[in-house]
């Protein structure tokens, strides 16, 4: 007679259940982003940096998940194999100690798989991170703040914020852009996923990394390192030109601030006003640093670190009250009078 | 064996004034009351902390949802972790350490029984000072306001001119405080251990449970001293100008995360390894099989400990440390892996040929190697650091510690809870509620966990307290928050088997599980003086050798 079995076998079921949730989740990650445009999936790299992680994620995934199997298939299968029967009933099975020659089978496996993976990856840390700086690379220094982007160019004279603009990369004349990390505050990290991975900006500790992205197009990412309160909203675009964009945009961004005469009392209520003491607006008195520069404030797509679209609405109610749109802003309610704050919004309309 | 079964009649304890009682608890010396405290406020804080963990979840529901402000948000995941590490999973492992290994050596108390009192009450003043600042944050300045600054204060948010007020400090001096009742217990475990054994439990003879939580202990003593240390030197540039952190003086911001790696990962180790432990008692029980490889077991706990104190700064591989710091930390990262592989592998083996009964506890116990599995396999990807420079900071990293920390030592935990609250009580757990808490807990654990991974792949940064729309995070992190429900509706049905069984639960007796450790000797709950004649152990299994003479442990050891 067959003995009566004390479990139906609902484990081994609901095992199967979950790895199978567990790979197709992980398929719908690794699937590449229907979405035209650039998102931030890791698995859709659009640069060097980004694709050497990539390939080497996938080697990692793939050993990983042969040990998963592995694993999961002896545990799934001693649960179901040698689980108590009605039969056996007050009976103790064979009592095993241990077998030395299994345990060193699955002593010395793992430390050749631990050999490997560690050899892979020593070489991708070493090709990323040892890359030399090829004479001719875009050079951008990175300045994170709370909770903004500073992007200068020293060898073009140009200052910017938020917005990245860096020149495509052709594989066969690789012209990558190094960045010079560093911070005017807390700690930040830059992240563009489809880019490279993510370094950190750290004070007193500057860091570097590059990207050679082989696509045009914004790519966006944000903040990865809690700053401070609106960490959440310190957000990045990097637009990646061709190079006949690349250069019209770095022409239009060497000179100095539009001088529009219709404008004029605008630009007073903001020289007048503690404004200038945060933002510089190049050829004109006004050259603070704690904030954006705004010389070219309108070729930007988007105002607060990309917190909202860069429309007159939008810029009207951030000069007017900043908490609406990013609270904890260090960015003060200017309190303007009606008529002052509509000359301010339109003398940042001006500059183009 | 002469250990002599003394059960004390139920009705013989007069039934004393509840002020009494109350002065018995507050005053006791008792490693089994003190045992009994840790594990009661760590349930406490284990509420609390879940609760904070639902503000979170109902906030990144969706994309811009408005439930609470940034800055509430911000104190949220600050308390939350904080109050999970230090205020529920150390007092909970160092309850069980404390309720477990004296009966487990036979001995009759810790080594230092007011020592023990005063590292409880050390840490749980710690709690309360953590929680005052939701009254005191301010200082005078009107109402509190809770730290936000991360469970791990990175330089320089945590210095003054970024972190203004007092919340902080009540941050700094709650670890502080509850760190040294911490080094108070790890010393009295190792005391404990290394000189009270009963005759004959040689340290090879030890029970599993006790070696670890002698490994633990030793971590402890490495790991606390320099959370400790930090904390001091910050208080010193908080209040009496220094600049160790202070980077707008020339501080360093990265001797803080030094600092506090150094503490922080051994810590995880700290809190994983008693629950190894128990597991290796559990496993074999419901197998009916000894542990396999039980010297293997002890060494590859000892080598966890040691090679996990060189792993620290695989927390920092996005600070840009060079290349070769980089590969250093890669390798040790994985090469932790090939222990703890190999305890996976023998708890397997211990299952092997044997005939598991799915009691409660073993439930648990299996759902911990399958996700422990996982953690480990996630732990792996990021060690290798250029994968890390992907997943780091993301919503990844967070399901991965998450797979540890619930999926791990919370699963281990709730194995232990079933399997010895007959022994604290004399009650069993209801198997029933038992079977709903684990189910319940298993789907809403994988809904939660399995899920956040996805965002991080898809560059989801943590500590955020919204998200864009548009980046395919939405529906996942919806799942996510349903899980999270989930778990608490399982978290609620577990307290209420803890209460209902504690009333009208079966009575326990001695030994529920026919288990062969020294504890299921001896009455349940057990007597103030446990042993009434000191037990004499001939080998690792001394119920074992009781139960069967003809075919008794010490004949192969």
């Amino acid at each position: 007679m067959l003995p009566r079995r004390t479990k139906p076998s609902l484990w081994s079921g609901w095992q199967i259940v979950l790895l199978l949730f567990w790979s197709a989740s992980a398929l719908w990650a690794v699937a590449p982003d229907p979405a035209p445009g650039h998102g931030t999936n890791v698995f859709s790299p659009a640069s060097s940096p980004a694709k050497s992680i990539k390939d080497l994620s996938v080697f990692v995934l793939v050993i990983t998940g042969i040990i998963f199997l592995v694993v999961f298939v002896l545990l799934v299968y001693s649960v179901v194999k040698f689980r108590g029967r009605a039969a056996d009933a007050g009976r103790e099975p064979a009592q095993v100690y241990g077998s030395t020659q299994i345990e060193l089978a699955w002593t010395i496996i793992p430390t050749l798989i631990v050999v490997v993976l560690f050899l892979a990856t020593a070489r991708v840390i070493h090709a990323i991170q040892d890359a030399p700086e090829p004479v001719g690379a875009m050079e951008v220094t990175v300045i994170g703040h709370q909770y903004w982007w500073e992007f200068r160019y020293p060898k073009l004279g140009i200052v910017t914020a938020n917005e990245l603009h860096i020149p495509v990369s052709n594989p066969d004349h690789p012209t990558p852009t190094f960045l010079q990390l560093l911070s005017a505050d807390t700690d930040h990290s830059f992240w563009v996923p489809e880019l490279a991975g993510k370094t950190d900006l750290i004070p007193n500790h500057p860091n570097r990394m590059w990207m050679d992205p082989q696509s045009t197009g914004v790519f966006v990412g944000q903040c990865a390192q809690y700053c401070g309160i609106q960490h959440a909203k310190m957000l990045l675009r990097v637009s990646v030109d061709g190079p006949e964009d690349f250069a019209a945009w770095m022409r239009s961004q060497q000179k100095p601030a539009v001088e529009d005469s219709a404008a004029i009392a605008g630009r007073r209520v903001f020289e007048r006003n503690a404004c200038m003491n945060c933002h510089a607006v190049g050829g004109t008195s006004a050259d603070g640093r704690f904030g954006p520069d705004l010389t070219h404030l309108m070729s930007r797509a988007t105002i607060a670190a990309g917190a909202a679209e860069n429309t007159p609405d939008n810029l009207r109610l951030w000069i007017q009250n900043p908490k609406a749109i990013k609270p904890g802003s260090l960015m003060p309610a200017m309190q303007l009078s009606e008529a002052d704050l509509n000359a301010v919004v339109s003398y940042m309309e001006t500059l183009h | 064996m002469s250990s002599n079964v003394i059960t004390v009649p139920v009705g013989q304890a007069e039934a004393r004034p509840w002020v009494d009682q109350l002065h018995q608890w507050l005053a006791t010396v008792d490693h089994k009351r003190l045992g009994i405290l840790y594990i009661g406020s760590a349930l406490l804080f284990l509420a609390v902390g879940g609760v904070e963990a639902l503000i979170i979840r109902i906030q990144l529901m969706h994309s811009h949802n408005n439930f609470v402000s940034p800055g509430v948000f911000n104190q949220m995941f600050t308390m939350h972790g904080t109050t999970m590490i230090f205020f529920v999973a150390m007092p909970v492992l160092f309850g069980f350490a404390n309720y477990l290994v004296p009966l487990m050596i036979g001995a009759r108390d810790m080594a230092f029984p007011r020592l023990n009192a005063f590292s409880f009450w050390l840490s749980f003043l710690g709690a309360l000072l953590l929680y005052f600042s939701f009254f005191g944050g301010s200082g005078l300045y009107g109402a509190g306001s809770a730290p936000d600054v991360g469970w791990w204060s990175y330089a320089p948010l945590g210095a003054r001119a970024f972190s203004p007020g007092h919340s902080s400090d009540y941050w700094t001096l709650a670890l502080l405080v509850s760190g040294f009742g911490s080094i108070g217990t790890a010393i009295n475990i190792i005391a404990t251990i290394l000189c009270l054994r009963c005759p004959g439990m040689k340290l090879n003879r030890m029970p599993l449970l006790v070696w670890m939580n002698l490994v633990m202990a030793g971590m402890v003593l490495i790991a606390i001293t320099p959370l400790s240390a930090a904390q001091i030197m910050l208080l010193i540039d908080r209040y009496l100008g220094g600049h160790f952190f202070d980077t707008q003086a020339g501080g360093s911001a990265v001797l803080w995360m030094h600092f506090f790696w150094i503490f922080g990962h051994p810590e995880v180790y700290v809190l994983i390894i008693p629950c190894f432990a128990f597991m290796s008692e559990i496993i074999p029980v419901f197998s009916r099989k000894p542990i396999f490889g039980y010297p293997v077991m002890v060494a590859a706990t000892v080598c966890i400990a040691f090679v996990s104190m060189s792993v620290w700064a695989h927390h920092m591989f996005t600070i840009g440390m060079n290349s070769y710091a980089n590969s250093f930390f890669t390798l040790t990262t994985m090469a932790v892996g090939i222990p703890t592989g190999i305890k996976i592998f023998n708890w397997i083996g211990t299952m092997w040929g044997g005939r598991i009964q799915f009691k409660t506890p073993m439930l648990f116990s299996i759902a911990f190697l399958f996700q422990f599995l996982i953690a480990g396999l996630t732990g792996i990807m990021m060690a290798a650091s250029p994968f890390d420079w992907q997943l780091s900071l993301s919503y990844f990293v967070v399901a991965h510690f998450h797979y540890v920390i619930v999926g791990g030592i919370l699963f281990a935990l709730f194995g232990a809870f079933y399997y010895w609250y007959p022994k604290m009580t004399g009650r069993m757990l209801s198997e029933r509620l038992g079977k709903w808490h684990f189910w319940l807990f298993l789907i809403g654990f994988h809904l939660t966990f399995d899920v956040m991974h996805i965002p991080g792949l898809l560059g989801m940064p943590r500590r955020i307290y919204t998200y864009e729309p548009g980046r395919g995070w939405d529906t996942l992190n919806l799942i996510v928050s349903i899980g999270a429900f989930i778990q608490a509706i399982a978290i609620l049905v577990f307290l209420t088997n803890l209460i209902i069984s504690y009333f009208k639960g079966a009575q326990a007796g001695n030994d529920p599980w026919d288990a062969w450790t020294l504890e299921w000797s001896i009455s349940s709950p057990p007597p103030a003086y446990n042993f009434a004649t000191v037990p004499t152990v001939a080998s690792r299994r001394p119920l074992w050798d009781l139960k069967h003479p003809e075919d008794p442990d010490s004949r192969y050891e």
